[in-house]
């Protein structure tokens, strides 16, 4: 199971979910990918993209600069 | 109507010489015909300089008449930034304030109500301005001993004011009136105390010196309104239903339109990979005004709280309102372009496919 980190730090909503939905198209069923963001709508957006293209949503981290990460596991 | 009133309601109506008499009758006027259209008494009708204002007025007034009972004030979590606010301010002077979630359609969790205990005064909107769902006030009311404020600001004019409030809030703009005039309803033996400063005038309801033109605008406007209310709303659904269906054949597209009851002029939608500003001014640019609840089109770069806490896709927003003057021909070009414009702004940004 392998792990792609984005980092969207700086870069406003839409764009971090475009970049999302990019990464997740080029990994195999069951790896994750981890977007770093600090845009508040990723928050919403990262979960509500999940449920849109039926991902899983596996949660946030908090990096140590306090950025949130939302790690999303692809499933189909 | 204005102009006559403009040439004889221009006086303080609480003097006592002929010009001051003349501008309370029209007031009384003007009161009486909100309150005949609202189903409620004259005396329970106060006007106020905004609905922002009479927000305030109401959740905290009762807040004020509530001090020995407690000091928590819950409200839902989509209610109008004018309420959030309010409770903000009460949070600041010591009260307490907790807000209750909401479902996927941005409906009132009853169980979730429930589930916080009694609180000292209970604020649910009658429809959300964002989405239009109606909150299911009746059982609201049904389960709680609290006072209830009712911000109706949305739905005043396009639906019936529902019972079971101490206290609500209502703003002329939203059904066609001059901005300006809002309306704060207390309901009689209710208690409600004035939170802020007054001044030496005798109803502490009121904020000064009332516009006197404007209410009677206001209340033959609400008249007006009420009496196209269901031509229009059967008008507007149909081109609503029809909007609805163009958005949904557009791809990754979340649509806003709960079955149950909701304001029938009004459709919010989300489109997946689309910047919600560019959309706004794409479709300015083609003729069409609409708001968005996306955070690039906010003041603030927070995404809509009402959105958030539906759990629903919050960039490449978009609400259209319908009102009494829109064109149904411009209803049907905007569904034909929409799927273009969507289409097109997407493969700008370099969306996947």
């Amino acid at each position: 199971m392998s792990r792609v980190d984005l980092d969207c730090r700086g870069v406003p909503c839409p764009r971090p979910i475009i970049e999302l939905a990019k990464a997740v198209a080029g990994i195999g069923v069951g790896d994750t990918v981890a977007v770093t963001a600090d845009d508040p709508a990723a928050r919403v957006d990262v979960e509500a993209w999940c449920r849109m293209r039926q991902q899983e949503y596996v949660g946030e981290q908090t990096d140590p600069d306090g950025v949130p990460t939302y790690v999303v596991r692809r499933v189909s | 109507m204005l102009r006559q009133a403009l040439e004889r309601g221009y006086a303080d109506p609480r003097r006592l010489h002929r010009p001051a008499r003349d501008a309370r009758l029209l007031l009384d006027n003007a009161r009486a015909v909100v309150a005949d259209c609202l189903g409620v008494r004259p005396d329970e009708v106060t006007f106020t300089p905004s609905g922002t204002h009479a927000c305030h007025l109401g959740v905290l007034g009762l807040l004020a008449g509530r001090v020995r009972q407690g000091n928590l004030l819950l409200a839902t979590q989509v209610e109008h930034s004018a309420v959030l606010h309010a409770g903000q301010w009460h949070e600041q002077r010591g009260g307490r304030f907790e807000t209750v979630p909401v479902d996927r359609a941005g409906r009132i969790d009853l169980d979730s109500l429930a589930a916080h205990g009694e609180p000292a005064v209970l604020a649910v909107q009658s429809a959300n301005p964002e989405v239009g769902v109606c909150q299911p006030l009746d059982e609201v009311a049904g389960g709680t001993d609290a006072p209830l404020f009712v911000d109706a600001c949305a739905s005043t004019g396009l639906l019936p004011l529902t019972d079971g409030w101490a206290a609500a809030a209502a703003s002329a703009h939203k059904w066609g009136g001059p901005a300006g005039v809002g309306v704060l309803l207390v309901r009689k033996g209710a208690r409600w105390r004035n939170p802020f400063p007054g001044d030496e005038r005798v109803d502490d309801r009121s904020t000064g010196f009332e516009n006197v033109p404007a209410a009677l605008a206001a209340a033959a406007a609400l008249r007006a309104a009420l009496d196209e209310r269901q031509r229009l709303a059967e008008e507007h659904a149909r081109l609503i239903e029809h909007l609805a269906q163009a958005v949904r054949a557009i791809p990754d597209t979340e649509v806003f339109l709960d079955d149950g009851p909701r304001l029938p002029h009004l459709i919010a939608f989300s489109c997946l990979y689309v910047d919600g500003e560019a959309l706004v001014t794409e479709l300015d640019r083609l003729g069409f005004s609409v708001a968005s609840g996306s955070a690039c089109t906010a003041s603030s770069l927070e995404p809509s709280h009402v959105l958030a806490a539906m759990g629903a896709l919050t960039h490449g927003n978009v609400r259209v309102s319908l009102g009494r003057a829109t064109d149904s021909a411009v209803v049907h070009r905007l569904a034909g372009e929409l799927p273009g414009v969507v289409e097109r702004l997407r493969a700008q940004a370099g969306a996947p496919r």
